[in-house]
């Protein structure tokens, strides 16, 4: 992850599907260092954990592999960067519609960009059949009344 | 999870106890199936009161278990949910197919 950050971390784990909820929570508790909302919050996890999820299902289909996590912290925005080695997506604008999925036998939903999308403030899905794919997602966190100071 | 049926009201409650993710949906679907299929019950609910945390995996679970409870010819609903678990409902559309409060 290039550019300047006031922090950053970075994360590797094996692709199984206990690691989900390992990674978000992780994620979770280094985006807690800018005071989001519960729901702020609640986005974050859900966003790593479509991106978390894919990288074990689609990139590696459940086989071994390392999924990676960087995140850094810039003013009050954390950049969430998850990526894979694993088989990669011929066409990233059809992978990214509501609905599209290539595994519909596992009951999966085909809503996971779309979540991402619409959970963060930005995303973009980088890609090379064969080599990998990388998500990289930011989010802002808004300041609230509660960081107001009052003077008397 | 936890499963009761009452046999009057040919009523299943599925209580998820667990956050509901790839991980955990195979489970969660493996036993669901179960009671649903034992009892094909004219009315199945799921309740989600003790659900902190839900990604699209949740979604492709539920609308699974929808279609096997409609074959059966019964009805399915899901209660107590969480903003933030109902925020991705809407997101999906699942509240024009499936009850969800
Ligand atoms: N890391 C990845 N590696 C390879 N393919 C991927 C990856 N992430 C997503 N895809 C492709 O994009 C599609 C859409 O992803 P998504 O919106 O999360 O839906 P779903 O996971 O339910 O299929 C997947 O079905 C898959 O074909
Ligand atoms: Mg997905």
């Amino acid at each position: 992850m290039k550019g300047i950050y006031e922090n950053y971390m970075k994360l590797e784990f094996a692709s199984k599907s206990n690691n989900e909820a390992f990674a978000r929570i992780a994620v979770a508790a280094f985006a807690s260092q800018l005071d989001p909302s519960i729901e702020e919050l609640a986005d974050i996890k859900t966003a790593v954990s479509e991106a978390v999820t894919n990288c074990i299902i689609h990139g590696y289909e459940e086989k071994d592999g390392i999924v990676k996590i960087e995140c850094m912290i810039l003013a009050n925005t954390i950049s969430i960067e998850i990526s894979d080695t694993g088989k990669g997506i011929e066409d990233i604008e059809t992978a990214k519609e509501p609905l599209y999925t290539s595994k519909p036998d596992l009951e999966r939903s085909g809503m996971g960009f779309t979540i991402m999308e619409s959970f963060m403030d930005e995303m973009k899905v980088e890609s090379v059949l064969g080599l990998g794919t990388k998500v990289t997602m930011k989010k802002m966190i808004k300041k609230e009344a509660k960081e107001e100071s009052t003077y008397v | 999870m936890n499963a009761t049926y009452n046999k009057e009201d040919k009523l299943l409650i599925l209580e998820i106890t667990e956050e509901i993710d790839h991980h955990t949906t195979e489970k969660i679907r493996r036993k669901a199936d179960y009671e649903i299929e034992r009892f094909s019950p004219k009315r199945t609910i799921f309740d989600f009161n003790k659900v902190t945390f839900m990604d699209s995996a949740g979604i492709g679970m539920l609308i699974g278990r929808y279609k096997l409870v409609t074959m059966l010819g019964g009805t399915m609903e899901m209660v107590h949910v969480k903003p933030s678990i109902m925020k991705i409902f809407e997101m999906c559309g699942i509240p024009k197919i499936i009850k969800v409060g």
